[in-house]
């Protein structure tokens, strides 16, 4: 579980971006991160992993602070940015220098992300475009089989075909054991694939519940626009 | 898979695999794709997928066996096939003849043209 209590965070002095701000991601499955631009979705996933710490409050993981950024943690932790390099050496070495961080790093999973992604598994990093850089991170994060997985944006700058590799590649390296959240705008690529969506508003968690469908799909973009005007 | 939005997924999708059962994609007694291949082929949340597999079991046209998944049914095809046709007379029948009443259409002109249809 992480565990996100009375925390307050700004980057500069007098600019808080989250304040008083507490938030449970309690259970396994796929959460959906969703809140205008500027609400800290992404702040709140650097929190997460340890890589910001909160000016007052804490972050936990299972129990233990992230700001420690203890290896049991971090070895359950994989967050993908929206925005990242990577070093212009090829793939296998990559894998192989990350590979000792995550116990239950499985090649088998990587090889099937990559297969859906129609990606090669020998590519050099260095001489990938940005959407292809994405599908090989994301591969990789979800073939590290860490139990959180935080992905930021993950959708954006991926083709519409590429975007149906991408909830595949998902729903494929999802485990029951898994909790996956991913922030984004673009509720359309991801809402079939979410068990729980979560709004947030500066400093406020408008929603934070399971999606069940009743009589209707759940039309996530009408949800979101109800619960911010309603708040 | 195109989703319409006047139905939950999970009904939409055990549909499809009525149709798979009717057109023969699924033999009675073949093994159905896994919950998480399923899920991976129309790119929705695995829970949905299983929701869609109790509810086909729930109607008799699919089984499940422990540990090995879901397997059609024996006569699943007839099962799929009466429902199918219990829905006709249901719903798309009373719309079809809310239609022709509202346009005027009457029984002989619908026979002529289903008669030059075929």
């Amino acid at each position: 579980m992480v565990s996100i209590k009375n925390i307050k965070f700004g980057y500069r002095k007098h600019v808080t971006v989250l304040d008083e701000f507490s938030l449970d991601f309690s259970q396994s499955g796929i959460y959906g991160l969703l809140g205008k631009n500027g609400t800290g979705k992404s702040t709140l996933l650097y929190l997460m992993m340890g890589l910001l710490r909160p000016q007052k409050g804490e972050v936990t993981i299972d129990g233990i602070s992230a700001t420690l950024r203890r290896p049991e943690v971090l070895r359950e932790m994989f967050l993908v940015p929206e925005e990242y390099d990577l070093p212009p050496i090829s793939l296998s070495s990559y894998v192989k220098a990350i590979k000792p961080f995550y116990p239950r790093f499985s090649d088998e999973l990587l090889g099937k992300c990559l297969a859906n992604f129609d990606m090669e598994p020998n590519v050099n990093l260095g001489a990938l475009s940005m959407g292809q850089k994405k599908k090989v991170y994301m591969s990789i994060a979800l073939a590290a089989n860490t139990r959180y997985l935080l992905m930021d944006e993950p959708t954006n700058g991926l083709d519409i075909l590429s975007k149906s590799q991408f909830r595949k590649v998902v729903i494929e390296g999802m485990s029951e054991d898994k909790t996956i959240i991913i922030s984004t705008h673009q509720v359309h690529d991801v809402e079939l694939l979410l068990d729980h969506v979560c709004i947030i508003e500066r400093n406020k968690v408008l929603l934070n519940e399971p999606l069940v469908e009743k009589d209707e799909p759940i039309n996530l973009e009408e949800l979101f626009i109800k619960t911010v005007e309603n708040k | 898979m195109e989703f319409k939005n006047n139905k939950p997924i999970f009904l939409q999708i055990a549909e499809h695999i009525c149709d798979g059962i009717l057109q023969g994609t699924y033999t009675e007694g073949e093994r159905l794709p896994s919950v998480r291949e399923y899920a991976a082929e129309v790119e929705v949340n695995a829970n949905t997928i299983v929701r869609s597999y109790e509810w086909l079991s729930q109607k008799g046209i699919i089984f499940n066996k422990r540990g090995m998944g879901y397997f059609a049914s024996q006569g699943a095809k007839e099962t799929v096939r009466e429902s199918l046709r219990e829905a006709f007379f249901q719903e798309t029948l009373p719309e079809f003849v809310g239609q022709m009443q509202k346009l005027g259409i009457t029984v002989e002109e619908v026979e002529q043209a289903i008669n030059t249809q075929s």
